[in-house]
């Protein structure tokens, strides 16, 4: 995982078909990216749509999520509609894991992103990062902490 | 993980609440999980008796299940008429209609009075405790539903297949 207070690497992905998303875009809030390995699996309170129900709580503080895993744009739309949900998924699809490996959670053995956290600050500085052991769904305590955390340490 | 709030007098409680074992199920009343994880927790319950008392908070994934808060709502608004246990099961035991109406309904089958009731459920305050369990879920943790806590620890094992029932007789055999 890269370290606290490094800069972010910059990336710009697609979010939709013909619109892309770049991190520089997020300049001024805070950005919580969260890799995950795929789209559609088989349980109603996953990650994504955890998160979802969160974004309230993430925007109070300033934060806006992104997801991102190696899935195509085409899943991701479809994953989007039917979970509903309100933040953009990226696809980190072509060269495949590209962004991934640049924020070292690729995973070579599967070809997917690991579940991996990272929260960075308006200036675009990582500030928090927390990798999940393979299986586990982290929730959003992690994340809240951390904002915590940094609005306490603004004052 | 630790349970970030500690269950109070407050929660609803069903059991014996001096009981050494305490289970806390995060929930939501339209998760096909909660529902089938339902029967499992009261069978738990006719198992162990007077030795476990068994919270119930509620964590709606409104996104996914849009039901789920308003069927939070009408348990909560049940408990204050004394009858939140009876409205949580018959929740959980008609997962498929939870539609406004069919919720009237069930308020009367358990002879609630109705206009309280009506008067209740369009109460902020229910809707607020409904958002504050949903809180002290996120901030504990919860990552699905349903997520147990087994004496303030997150039970992180599958529940399926009497999963909690067989771990509470391995680690508290000597209480039980």
């Amino acid at each position: 995982m890269l370290t606290n207070g490094t800069t972010a690497p910059e990336f710009s992905l697609l979010s939709t078909p013909t619109q892309a998303v770049s991190l520089s875009e997020f300049r001024g809030k805070k950005v919580i990216l969260a890799f995950y390995p795929a789209d559609w699996s088989p349980v109603c309170g996953d990650q994504m749509a955890l998160y979802n129900e969160m974004l309230q709580y993430f925007r109070k503080q300033n934060a806006e999520l992104i997801g991102i895993s190696v899935d195509g744009i085409w899943c991701h739309l479809s994953f989007s509609k039917d979970r509903n949900l309100h933040f953009p998924l990226l696809a980190d699809f072509e060269p495949k894991g590209a962004v991934a490996k640049r924020y070292d959670v690729y995973d070579e053995r599967t070809g997917e992103c690991k579940r991996a956290l990272y929260i960075i600050d308006e200036e675009g500085i990582i500030k928090w990062c927390y990798l999940s052991p393979i299986g586990i769904n982290p929730g959003a305590d992690g994340i809240l902490d951390a904002l915590d955390e940094m609005a306490a340490a603004k004052k | 993980m630790p349970l970030r709030f500690p269950v109070t007098e407050n929660d609803h409680i069903r059991g014996n609440a001096a009981a050494a074992i305490e289970v806390v199920e995060y929930g939501d009343y339209q998760c096909p999980h909660c529902g089938r994880a339902h029967p499992m927790v009261k069978e738990l319950q006719q198992c162990l008796g007077d030795k476990i008392k068994f919270v119930f908070r509620n964590f709606p994934l409104k996104k996914i299940h849009p039901q789920a808060r308003e069927a939070a709502i009408a348990t909560e608004a049940a408990a204050l008429q004394g009858k939140y246990w009876e409205m949580h099961d018959l929740v959980f035991e008609h997962q498929r209609r939870l539609h406004n109406s069919a919720l009237m309904e069930y308020a009367a089958q358990l002879d609630l009075d109705l206009a309280q009731f009506s008067q209740d459920i369009a109460d902020p305050k229910l809707d607020e405790l409904v958002e504050d369990h949903f809180i002290g879920g996120m901030r504990s943790g919860v990552n699905a539903t349903p997520t147990f806590f087994i004496n303030g620890e997150k039970f992180e094992q599958s529940w399926e297949d009497k999963g909690l029932l067989a771990f509470i007789k391995e680690k508290y055999g000597d209480v039980l």
